[in-house]
């Protein structure tokens, strides 16, 4: 098999590995906010059930979470494994990546100094649009390094989906290393990877770039 | 009813730590009033109360007639939130440490707050804060962001940003202190101007002589309680309280 058969074969698997990347960042970081949120409710139930769950997903494997969130049904319910593998493997990176989301969130919104809401308040804005104006575009500002860390994270992290056979980019780089007995996959993979974060390192430059109007 | 604010029977606790105690007090329309003490005397902790970032523990607090809080059987029992809200608009506070929002332009941070909680027009808010910058010398700088302007300028905007509410009574919770010196005489100038126009003003201050010439009437507080009050030229040129002389003795030893 040549390169160029390797690459195209391996190329089939791009719109799946973009598929977990997108779909992961469109449900973690949502929900990583809300995760945050109950994190840090004056409520001590909610926010300890919120520390459990944190450290869970973030204490054990990504690895462990994807065979779990997938076979788990099968072997706790008996319910028959989903064929289309796209919906556990988006649960499982969700739930484990909104865990990492959460906590930087938290950094960033604690990180923001009394005056600022003292100042929202004494001046009429109710606590609502304190957070949306006044605080969350400063949390935006200042974690940006920490969830670029994150999504350069992510973009690695895909390969795992090869854990539940789900016919992403390295999952179809291994099945050709095996049958032709080649490391050529691998290094197209590397190659793969590198460029996409080169490209997420390049959006994500340009996000700080713009906020970098105030200090 | 002339009077603006009063303060009845004010009691505040930290936990163990009596912080104020049956603290009474009332501003006058037009009346400019300085607190000075030294560190640790409540006067900040007053102001936080006044102006509802504390919530005092015993006590009233009335603004124009109308309860933010009503001492009943010996707890403040205050308004509810609707109502809280609504006398939010009738006082401004000025920072020590400014809390400018320093993603916003200096022109944004003084219209938003009366586009958006007060709902009014924005060109005549603009108008307005064109107006108030240009008072305050700062009209070039409508387009800057905070950490581009000095200390001076920075309190200089936060001024302009409270008074774009309009409110009734203005608090400054030592407006210098964060100040190098240099800096802190366009601040002084600034509320003496302020003064003039016959705004009414409580100023938390360790600048003696300001608040000697700027205020109506001075407050000495030491440990929660006012010790002596007055007539300024007489309480801080002639105090009579032991507390108050040695206050005093030890600022002008500096």
């Amino acid at each position: 098999m040549t390169i160029l058969t390797m690459i195209a074969k391996m190329s089939e698997g791009l719109g799946r590995t973009c598929a977990i990347f997108f779909l992961t960042l469109l449900f973690s970081l949502p929900l990583g906010m809300l995760v945050a949120l109950l994190r840090m409710s004056k409520n001590r139930a909610v926010s300890t059930v919120t520390k459990v769950y944190i450290s869970v997903l973030r204490g054990t494997p990504l690895m462990l979470q994807l065979l779990a969130v997938t076979y788990g049904p099968f072997y706790l319910f008996g319910l028959g494994v989903a064929r289309e593998k796209l919906v556990p493997v988006i649960i499982a990176f969700a739930l484990n990546y909104a865990a990492y989301f959460a906590e930087i969130y938290r950094g960033g919104i604690e990180s923001i100094g009394r005056g600022q809401y003292e100042a929202a308040e004494v001046l009429g804005y109710s606590r609502y649009q304190c957070f949306l104006r006044i605080i969350l575009p400063q949390v935006v500002k200042r974690i940006l390094p920490s969830v670029t860390n994150e999504v350069v994270t992510l973009v690695k992290d895909t390969s795992m989906a090869f854990t539940v056979a789900y016919q992403e980019m390295f999952t179809i780089g291994k099945q050709i290393a095996n049958s032709q007995t080649s490391f050529m996959p691998f290094v197209i993979a590397g190659v793969f990877y590198f460029l996409f974060n080169a490209a997420v390192a390049f959006v994500m430059g340009a996000f700080e770039k713009r906020l970098s109007y105030y200090r | 009813m002339s009077k603006l604010l009063e303060i009845n029977h004010c009691r505040k606790r930290f936990d163990a730590t009596r912080v104020l105690e049956d603290l009474s007090l009332s501003v006058e329309k037009g009346q400019v009033l300085s607190i000075i003490g030294p560190s640790g005397s409540g006067k900040t902790t007053l102001l936080r109360c006044a102006t509802l970032l504390e919530t005092m523990d015993g006590g009233d607090l009335i603004y124009l007639g109308n309860y933010a809080a009503r001492d009943e059987g010996g707890t403040s029992v205050y308004a509810p939130p609707a109502e809280l809200q609504r006398i939010r608009g009738m006082f401004g506070l000025v920072f020590q440490n400014f809390n400018l929002f320093p993603h916003y332009s200096v022109l944004k941070n003084v219209t938003e707050p009366p586009i958006l909680v007060q709902h009014r027009n924005p060109a005549e808010v603009r108008d307005q804060a064109m107006a108030l910058l240009e008072q305050m010398g700062l009209a070039d700088k409508a387009d800057a962001y905070p950490y581009q302007l000095s200390g001076g300028q920075q309190q200089r905007v936060s001024i302009a940003r409270a008074l774009a509410l309009n409110p009734k009574i203005l608090f400054f919770d030592e407006p210098t202190s964060a100040l190098d010196p240099e800096l802190t005489g366009e601040i002084l100038r600034v509320i003496r101007k302020l003064a003039e126009e016959k705004m009414t003003m409580v100023i938390v201050t360790h600048e003696m002589m300001f608040a000697r010439d700027v205020s109506d009437w001075v407050v000495f507080m030491n440990e929660g309680v006012i010790v002596e009050q007055g007539d300024p030229r007489e309480v801080i040129d002639h105090p009579t309280q032991e507390r108050t002389i040695q206050f005093l003795r030890r600022l002008q030893e500096k």
